[in-house]
């Protein structure tokens, strides 16, 4: 359900960039968002339908990249692609990891005119 | 749409209020009041875009999504650190004895040190009252239809409750292992407290709450006899999300393990004010 308080953040910085740029529409928006930014993504599109209405965005075509989420085993030193935070080094079996990447939640650019 | 909680314009949004100081029913005066203050920032704007130009441009933003939550927080953070204030956001699921923890803690620690509250919870006054009978400074927040605590939520509240220097705050988040994980408030430390009647394997279920905790709290362990519930299992499942996370026993309603919460809280307040 935070997901909607997320789209809400979104529309306000596209309306802040909107203004800055003074450019007239956003045509784009560009989001990446890592596998464990806690972010459900069918929440995510079904918060997006109502939250974007009567905004900058109503119109915008949506891009999300997705990061996959990367761990550095702090055992063996393995850079490992993980699916949730606790997940055993495929070298050595330890649980002790340093999250390299995956939890990214960013509007990465906006095309408007 | 309100951009707190989502609600439409005539839906319940964001309210703090301030409990009056709790007093002897027999002094009672007949005039109490709580003040509300209705939050409600409906920014409704929408831009003409019937003009149509092929004049694109890309703005390179990269941008974090919660940026503006993160920068409140971090004002949070620096008007507690000035204040020498610890300040540990509570989160748990509902029905873990986040409130009862709270009285017990602020009964036992009073005669030594000043601990003000926040509630979070999305109806009801229910949990301040129960504080403000400690005798301790509460505001409630009712997050209307929000599922979480955010700063910008916090700053007001602490507008209202102006907690002492030197003091302990706690924040008691809305019961919910999911969403309050995102949302920093600007807290010294984050507490996660699970019970007993719980399932073992919740920091599994719900990891990012348990990843982004520092104190695990581990409650009633006096039904231990009871129910299903390993403790080192649950401890070895939230060393596998988390691994410097720090765990402590305790029942709020015996008193068991108490000891090691108060002591550690006394530390942390001790350490902030010799910094």
């Amino acid at each position: 359900m935070h997901e909607l308080s997320i789209v809400l953040s979104i529309v306000e910085i596209a309306e802040n960039e909107l203004q800055k740029a003074q450019a007239h529409q956003i045509d784009k928006i560009e989001l990446e968002i890592g596998t464990l930014a806690g972010v459900e993504m069918d929440a995510l599109d079904f918060a997006w339908e109502a939250a974007v209405k009567n905004t900058v965005l109503a119109h915008a075509e949506r891009k999300i990249q997705r990061i996959e989420a990367q761990a550095r085993c702090l055992d063996c030193g393995l850079v490992y692609p993980i699916q949730q935070a606790w997940a055993e080094c495929p070298a050595c079996g330890e649980f002790f990891n340093e999250i390299l990447q995956g939890k990214e939640l960013r509007v990465k650019s906006l095309i408007v005119s | 749409m309100c951009t707190t909680c989502g609600c439409e314009t005539n839906g319940k949004g964001v309210r703090v209020v301030k409990l009056k100081k709790y007093q002897d029913p027999h002094h009672h005066h007949d005039h109490d009041h709580s003040h509300e203050h209705h939050h409600h920032d409906h920014k409704h704007d929408s831009t003409d875009t019937k003009e149509e130009t092929h004049n694109q441009k890309i703005i390179q933003l990269e941008q974090d999504i919660l940026q503006k939550n993160n920068l409140l927080a971090e004002r949070n953070r620096g008007y507690i650190e000035a204040k020498n204030i610890l300040a540990l956001n509570l989160v748990s699921s509902p029905g873990s004895g986040k409130t009862a923890l709270l009285e017990r803690t602020i009964y036992d620690l009073q005669k030594e040190v000043s601990i003000a509250v926040i509630e979070g919870d999305q109806q009801t006054n229910q949990d301040a009252e129960r504080i403000a009978k400690t005798g301790a400074s509460v505001v409630q927040i009712n997050t209307g239809k929000g599922c979480h605590l955010d700063a910008e939520m916090v700053n007001k509240a602490l507008r209202e409750l102006k907690p002492e220097s030197n003091s302990i705050l706690m924040i008691e988040n809305v019961g919910n292992l999911v969403c309050p994980a995102m949302f920093d408030l600007g807290e010294t430390a984050r507490v996660v407290i699970i019970s007993v009647t719980e399932g073992d394997d919740k920091p599994i279920k719900y990891p990012d709450m348990f990843q982004s905790a520092h104190i695990c709290l581990i409650n009633k362990i006096d039904l231990l006899p009871y129910v299903n519930f390993s403790v080192e299992r649950a401890k070895d499942f939230a060393r596998k999300v988390n691994h410097h996370l720090q765990f402590m026993e305790v029942s709020a309603t015996t008193g068991e393990g108490m000891v090691q919460w108060y002591d550690w809280l006394k530390s942390k307040v001790q350490a902030e004010v010799l910094v």
